[in-house]
């Protein structure tokens, strides 16, 4: 009786927070328990993952045997492996400029302009986020082979860069939105041309989304396996190099690329959190 | 008043440029889009009327390959096992992700720690979906970390075999895949519902749970459901978990599809349960929509 009392005397006071809710103990153990179990599912297996690249035994197996930088050396001469990286390197750069090349008009279009048949192209264009990688992977296959074009990094980096269109102009059409028109009018009415008005006043507004959304790209380029699976001719990107050696046995030399990789996507995902910061009040 | 008139000749340059700038905005995605993802969609329509002559396909127009799919319970039980898969991934990673959203939104009260549980769920997303995968199998392997932890633990004598290669762990390792699928709607979802709402609830004497079944949850319902219906398509195309973790009896849709394309070389069979997929996938995504727009219809 003496909460439900508590409760109807603080909601007035905190007038903007949330409710203050029942904090018993028993309630707040309870949601602290749960809350840590789901944290340890999230990352006790990528902790496990780093921990045993520096293992000094083959065998993946508990307790760790001792502590070894072998597989990381192991991995700087490895020749299949830093050419399959530079490969991923090169096809996540050129993919993630070309769907931004092409997403931000899309975006542009989308939010600005009426045309015929933009339904379609709207569904078209949204299509690869819910739609399993696999049916992009071979549709566009079935296009290369009818065209005769030979597969090869090229062809990857067309697929990745349609696959992860929608990527791009779901998160700059959303931001699009919420930039008023009258800046882009203003703009035109002081004189400036449609290409100055672009990147004077529309391009500086939407920034922080074309960064974000360049990024994620950037990862999810980089990591792709389905469409790249279809698409790659000779040449092994990262991730299938990875693949093909698992389904030969596991190795702490696995682990080892994957402690990297775990590495550089905490970097992005701090850099991305730093730059998309948007300061409520200044410029995004 | 005078002053806010545009000056005549930037209003004609203006204009004159629209036209131009229409051109130029939209022809490149419109003639991407078409040539890319149409034309493809479009080829993959063609080759699912050929006939396979191995190894070849042979241009022709018949539907056996539908007849096949929809005919031999090769298919059918792989499809169902399939769609069983997906559903159990989603309301795993529902289950998990419902809480967690719900704890965020209405129990952490500091605006910095949620951002932090917010990105910790999130940031696995941009770490690479192989090595999470590939993470589980050496946890649960016969020889792996699980059970030799167990075993040094002294809780079990011999290793488990039940754990990797079976539809569990295929289970498992999806929910852990795509979790963030489901948490980021559901919280966006949450977010949004006034905390007002919930006061006016308690005010008029509603308790705790039945705030949260007459309020709470009929809000969270088009988070969920967008959560459930991505979660659903991710796992149900996928099949590197399956080739991963599957055991023999964990073939599935995608994964078939992809035997056609390479080992099986029949690839108008293929493309034809490519086709089949994805018209599943649309009609899954536009019910979906719907129920979302009924669902958002609430809150207006």
């Amino acid at each position: 009786m003496t909460v439900v009392q508590e409760q109807v005397d603080i909601v007035p006071v905190r007038a903007k927070g949330r409710r203050r809710s029942r904090n018993g103990l028993g309630a707040r153990l309870a949601w602290g328990g749960a809350i840590a179990a789901i944290l340890a599912f999230l990352y006790l297996p990528i902790a496990v993952l780093v921990l045993f690249s520096f293992n000094s035994g083959r065998l993946l197996s508990w307790p760790i045997q001792g502590f070894t930088l072998d597989w990381y050396r192991k991995l700087a001469s490895n020749e299949q492996l830093i050419e399959a990286a530079w490969n991923s390197l090169y096809v996540a750069t050129c993919s993630t400029a070309l769907t931004l090349i092409i997403g931000v008009p899309a975006a542009l279009a989308l939010d600005r302009l009426s045309f015929p048949g933009k339904g379609l192209f709207r569904k078209l264009v949204l299509l690869p986020i819910a739609l399993p990688g696999i049916i992009t992977g071979i549709s566009m296959l079935t296009l290369f082979r009818l065209m005769g074009a030979n597969l090869s990094l090229t062809t990857v980096i067309i697929g990745h860069a349609t696959a992860l269109l929608a990527v791009v102009v779901t998160q700059v059409y959303a931001r699009l939105q919420r930039l008023p028109r009258s800046y882009e009018e203003a703009s035109a009415d002081l004189g400036a041309s449609g290409l100055q008005t672009f990147f004077f006043v529309t391009l500086p507004n939407i920034r922080t989304a074309v960064i974000g959304s360049g990024l994620l790209s950037f990862t999810l380029s980089f990591d792709e396996i389905p469409v790249t699976f279809f698409l790659t001719g000779r040449d092994n990107t990262l991730p299938m190099y990875i693949w093909s050696t698992m389904r030969r046995g596991l190795t702490p030399e696995i682990n080892a690329v994957g402690a990297l990789i775990v590495l550089a996507s905490a970097v992005l995902v701090v850099l991305s959190v730093l730059l998309l910061r948007d300061k409520p009040g200044g410029r995004a | 008043m005078s002053l806010a008139e545009p000056l005549p000749e930037a209003r004609l340059r203006a204009r004159r440029w629209t036209a131009m700038r229409r051109y130029l905005v939209l022809s490149p995605p419109l003639l991407w889009t078409v040539v890319f993802m149409f034309v493809p969609y479009l080829t993959l329509v063609v080759y699912s009327v050929w006939r396979a002559e191995f190894p070849l396909a042979v241009p022709d127009f018949q539907f056996g390959n539908y007849v096949t799919i929809f005919t031999d319970p090769q298919y059918r039980n792989v499809f169902l096992r399939t769609l069983k898969i997906a559903s159990l991934v989603s309301l795993c990673a529902l289950l998990l992700a419902f809480p967690y959203a719900y704890f965020l939104v209405f129990r952490v009260r500091s605006p910095g720690w949620r951002l932090a549980l917010y990105m910790a769920v999130v940031a696995p997303l941009w770490v690479s979906y192989l090595l999470r995968a590939y993470t589980w199998k050496t946890i649960l392997g016969t020889n792996g970390i699980l059970n030799s932890f167990l075993i040094s633990a002294g809780l079990i004598d011999e290793p488990l075999t039940v754990l990797l290669y079976n539809q569990a762990a295929m289970v498992l390792t999806l929910t852990y895949v795509f979790i963030p699928f489901m948490v980021m709607p559901i919280y966006a979802a949450l977010e949004k519902i006034p905390p007002s709402l919930h006061e006016a609830s308690a005010d008029l004497g509603e308790g705790h749970l039945s705030t949260f079944f007459k309020v709470t949850l009929p809000l969270a319902m088009p988070g969920v459901i967008a959560g459930f219906t991505m979660t659903f398509c991710l796992s149900f195309g996928d099949f590197i978990a399956p080739m991963l973790v599957g055991g023999p009896d964990g073939q599935m849709i995608a994964g078939v599809i992809a035997t056609q394309f390479g080992a099986a070389l029949n690839w108008p069979l293929g493309s034809a349960l490519a086709l089949t997929m994805l018209v599943f996938i649309l009609v899954l995504i536009s019910a979906s929509d719907r129920l979302e727009r009924v669902g958002q219809g609430r809150l207006a």
